[in-house]
């Protein structure tokens, strides 16, 4: 397409055309005439033909649910996890509060304190998940990449607050010791390739 | 009349009420089966194994339904009514040759209840008497779609009713017999003889009427879904609904084995393997009945009536004339 047609804004006049259909008859003789055409025209056969083909072909799409799954995208966001450190199994939590501040339907709700280590602890870390809309802004805005969506979709609990309990979104810790933990691939995720375009901060001038 | 004819015709009538009803069963599987494949699905996959327990646990679910009789119906025709198309659709049956006759222990079995010499006749009348189930059940049940759809079904009746018998006429002219079994006699000498070849226009026009009659897709008007709920079913629930479900389906199977037998030779000369074509004949004709669902729309009600009042009983009058002309000369 050429700038110049690109910036015809006058839609109505450009790329349509007329569907070629024939007005409607009005004489007898017409409709009679319009009738026989349609009635040989073995259209009721074309029909006939293209669901016999789907049924010869066998190219069924059903997932069976419980059995097989969609594998979803890594980017799908579903039910909140915490992660860990990689080897030692820390939490990756700092206790910055950042998701709780920047949580637009104010479903997290964290506490922290200092521990002995003057490290800040989190005491409490609750997400609402009934009024979570799974925005996915908390886990773009994590400086540690601890708060990320997981791969759970399947939401069905007896009680609400079983997925918002945090030891149940924490990474278990031996997974995060032996490296199985996975990193979340969407929002605030490091994108590929982030090393080869780090570059040295000007420290002198 | 001896007491072994008897014992005998009750008990064809026992075997064909049990086979039919499981056939019509079975039929819901396959019709549920065929069109999941033709829209790419699989059908009832998860009660035994591909589903086939599906059956059962249908039937269980509408045997153990509550038995609801709403208020304001009338409630000895509510009642009646599904006994009516259940009961003609097997009352039809009676002039049925399944299969030629065998001989079972020495015993010559002919597997037709009676072999009446107006056969074809009685079984369009009873199958038209069929049709006081979803009148006399649409009108009792107190519901305005109930009542749109007995409404549908009178008009459609007097249209498609016309047609069978115009249709039936010109075949009938050259067999000379309304039995069915001189339908098949006649045309024993093997694939040249069949009916249809000699009477397509016939053929036709009877299947055309033959999907009206029983309601299948391209003439589902009478219990539409997506336009009138279900029809003169709504209302009803359980068993009483299952009876209609019944008689539909049997009805599919006994207009199935009506046209083979009729234009496309039925079971021939009576050999194992013309029994065995029987009932090929009949599965193609079930099949092409669930096969039309797949592919084809609905026609309005007007669009029918049209379709039977000024194109078809005008062709089927034309091919009497034209079939009289030709045998006469």
């Amino acid at each position: 397409m050429s700038l110049e047609q690109f910036q015809d804004r006058n839609v109505a006049e450009q790329n349509y055309y007329h569907v070629d259909i024939a007005d409607y008859p009005t004489t007898g003789w017409g409709k009679f005439k319009r009738t026989v055409q349609r009635a040989f025209r073995g259209e009721l056969f074309v029909g006939l033909w293209v669901v016999l083909r789907e049924m010869i072909k066998f190219d069924i799409h059903t997932v069976q649910y419980p059995k097989e799954k969609f594998s979803i995208g890594p980017r799908y966001r579903a039910v909140h996890q915490m992660q860990r450190l990689f080897e030692s199994g820390t939490e990756r939590c700092i206790g910055c509060g950042l998701c709780e501040k920047i949580c637009i339907s104010n479903c997290i709700r964290m506490e922290t304190k200092l521990d002995e280590n003057s490290r800040k602890l989190v005491t409490d870390y609750t997400i609402n998940l009934g009024r979570c809309i799974f925005c996915g802004y908390c886990a773009e805005v994590c400086p540690e990449l601890a708060i990320v969506h997981g791969p759970r979709y399947e939401n069905v609990s007896e009680q609400r607050a079983h997925f918002t309990e945090y030891n149940d979104m924490l990474t278990p810790i031996d997974n995060a010791i032996s490296g199985k933990q996975k990193e979340f691939d969407g929002y605030g995720a490091i994108t590929p390739h982030e090393d080869e375009r780090v570059q040295v901060t000007p420290l002198a001038y | 009349m001896d007491i072994a004819f008897l014992i005998e015709t009750v008990v064809k009538i026992v075997v064909i009420l049990l086979v039919f009803s499981a056939l019509a069963g079975f039929g819901t599987y396959f019709e549920r089966k065929v069109l999941a494949f033709m829209q790419r699905r699989l059908g009832p996959m998860h009660v035994g194994p591909y589903g086939l327990l599906q059956i059962a646990a249908d039937g269980i679910k509408l045997f153990t339904k509550e038995d609801i009789v709403p208020q304001n119906v009338v409630a000895p025709i509510f009642k009646i009514a599904p006994v009516i198309t259940a009961a003609t659709a097997f009352m039809a049956a009676a002039a049925i040759p399944f299969m030629p006759s065998f001989s079972l222990f020495g015993y010559e079995v002919h597997p037709i209840v009676a072999d009446i010499n107006i056969g074809i006749l009685y079984i369009l009348g009873v199958m038209g008497a069929g049709l006081y189930g979803p009148l006399l059940g649409g009108l009792a049940s107190a519901n305005k779609w109930a009542l749109i759809s007995t409404a549908r079904a009178a008009a459609i009746f007097i249209s498609y009713e016309v047609v069978t018998g115009l249709a039936l006429l010109a075949p009938l002219m050259m067999v000379g017999s309304l039995s069915l079994i001189d339908f098949n006699n006649y045309q024993a000498g093997g694939f040249g003889s069949w009916l249809v070849w000699s009477q397509p226009v016939a053929f036709v026009l009877f299947v055309i009427a033959g999907f009206a009659e029983t309601g299948r897709t391209p003439f589902h008007l009478i219990a539409n879904d997506h336009e009138i709920i279900d029809g003169f079913g709504t209302e009803y629930s359980g068993m009483r609904w299952g009876l209609f479900f019944i008689g539909e389906y049997a009805n599919m199977f006994f207009i199935s084995f009506v046209i083979a037998i009729l234009f496309l030779g039925g079971y021939g000369d009576g050999s194992g393997l013309g029994a065995l074509a029987l009932l090929a004949k009949v599965s193609f004709i079930f099949f092409f009945f669930l096969w039309t669902r797949a592919a084809w729309p609905d026609v309005r009600p007007d669009q029918l009536m049209w379709l039977c009042w000024k194109v078809l009983m005008p062709i089927a009058v034309l091919n009497v004339v034209v079939t009289g002309i030709v045998m006469m000369f």
